[in-house]
């Protein structure tokens, strides 16, 4: 097994492909799967995904993973989550209904507004780039594969819904769409996942894989 | 909203090529070289147009899209000539994040719904080339202006929404390639009735057409070919004419008169100095 073994989790809900080729990008030794032996055996996992909670839910389920997930999580190995991934991690959503998360974070998984507080229509889904900030205090985007970005640095989302932790402390950016200012990124121990899709984010979104391949280091 | 900048390659074969009114399609060079520029310039996404795939019923873009999601890390939108789920899902594979379809749809709507049940509506793109006629009405058209449908424009949009569709690229069919600026009255139409993001295509000859086209024609996306394509050419003259097929445009050494002289950033300062938000 080669130093940066990361498996990539494949749950059938979104193209992988460009995770894999940033991560080829910067060294990573990366493989695409869904088979949970192969995670127990990894150093880092990255859990992407574009589309539906529910559907991602059911997956994971089917696939036998959502144990593999937890207990890959509780070793305290990297984990990067993106988009659906960092959305997954949270207690429940109320996609559709209301579905279970994987209930590693505290909060919830909310549906954009359609009206903002000025009651301007708000297009949904966001698609496209915007910018992540922190709060005043920077600590948790310090400590978080975000460090070495400028503030209000633009990185590309495409979403309907957003993460709500109960923590706030766990907010590593925020992002403010339309007037709303919702949690972009998360830093909860060894989990860093965001919003956005640091894989299509240009040069600035590929440092944030170069942080997560030099966490191991 | 943060306005995005997106550029169009239209392909055929191994060539980025370019047309006017998306016919007489000259060769300009390689795709993956201009979209490298492009990306290292501040493009916001890319589109790839294969524009002879839907007349053969092929798609030899498989290799041009693996080589551009090596080096390129922003989204890649690919149409042309996907017909069914399996062709969706092997230029996905091959490496693009959304792709767009335009035949396909008009020939059987229920594709829409059906993919972006698979792969999510923001993935699927919906196309519609537009014509003006004589009545003022538009129609839709697919391969490349050529083919006449009868769907009328406005009805088919709202229906791509309905049926899922996560995006509509817009294109003035009269407008392209001409450098005239966008059809203002086609993008307006379409965006104020339609609450997914349109992306205006087809005519910008200068940067002040790409703010019309956003702050009259409510777009909010633009997609630029020549613009881009002849001032990459006229800031590369010494670069490699070994391209096959239509090459006397680039052997001749000439400019093309009917785009201004500028670039990404000019395009996007200017935009910002108008106060339309853009990502710099």
């Amino acid at each position: 097994m080669s130093k940066n073994k990361v498996v990539i989790i494949d749950y059938q809900m979104s193209n992988l492909y460009s995770v894999k080729h940033a991560c080829d990008f910067v060294g990573l030794d990366a493989v695409i799967s869904s088979d949970k032996s192969d995670l127990e055996d990894a150093q880092m996992a990255i859990l992407p995904g574009v589309g539906a909670f529910g559907d991602a839910m059911e997956n994971l389920q089917k696939l036998n993973l959502i144990t593999s997930i937890k207990s890959f999580i509780d070793r305290g190995k990297p984990f990067l989550g993106v988009c659906l991934g960092l959305q997954l991690l949270f207690s429940e959503s109320e996609e559709f209904g209301a579905y279970k998360g994987l209930n590693v974070i505290k909060g919830k998984v909310v549906k954009f507004p359609s009206l903002n507080k000025n009651n301007q229509a708000v297009k949904v889904p966001q698609i496209g780039w915007n910018k992540i900030y922190h709060s005043k205090s920077e600590e948790a985007w310090k400590d978080s594969y975000l460090e070495g970005l400028s503030n209000n640095e633009f990185m590309y989302f495409v979403h309907s819904y957003y993460v709500v932790p109960e923590d706030p402390k766990l907010v590593a950016s925020y992002t403010n769409y339309e007037g709303i200012e919702y949690c972009s990124s998360v830093k909860a121990k060894n989990i860093f996942a965001a919003q956005f899709h640091p894989e299509k984010s240009g040069p600035k979104g590929l440092m944030i894989y170069q942080n997560f391949a030099n966490s191991l280091k | 909203m943060i306005h995005r900048i997106i550029g169009r390659l239209d392909i055929k074969g191994p060539n980025l090529v370019k047309g006017i009114h998306l016919e007489g399609l000259r060769v300009l060079g390689k795709p993956e070289e201009f979209a490298k520029y492009y990306y290292e310039n501040g493009i916001d996404e890319l589109i790839y147009i294969d524009v002879v795939a839907s007349l053969f019923g092929r798609n030899s873009l498989e290799e041009i899209i693996t080589k551009t999601a090596r080096e390129i890390f922003i989204p890649l939108t690919v149409g042309g000539g996907l017909r069914t789920i399996d062709d969706i899902r092997s230029v996905l594979r091959a490496g693009a994040d959304k792709v767009s379809l335009n035949t396909a749809a008009i020939n059987n709507p229920q594709i829409i719904k059906e993919a972006s049940r698979i792969f999510g509506s923001s993935t699927i793109t919906v196309t519609i080339e537009a014509i003006k006629q004589k009545d003022g009405s538009y129609l839709a058209f697919t391969d490349n202006g050529r083919e006449h449908t009868g769907v009328e424009v406005l009805g088919w949009a709202k229906k791509a929404e309905q049926l899922g569709a996560g995006e509509i690229l817009l294109t003035s069919i009269d407008k392209d390639g001409t450098g005239e600026g966008f059809d203002l009255e086609l993008t307006k139409m379409i965006s104020k009735n339609v609450s997914i993001p349109v992306i205006a295509s087809g005519g910008a000859g200068k940067k002040e057409d790409v703010y019309k086209a956003i702050s009259n024609g409510g777009a909010d996306a633009v997609a630029l070919a020549s613009l881009l394509h002849y001032n990459y050419l006229k800031t590369h003259k010494d670069r490699e004419n070994g391209e096959e097929g239509n090459t006397e445009f680039l052997k001749s050494g000439q400019s093309f008169s009917k785009v201004e002289v500028t670039s990404i950033e000019k395009i996007k300062n200017y935009l910002q100095e108008e106060n339309i938000d853009c990502r710099n």
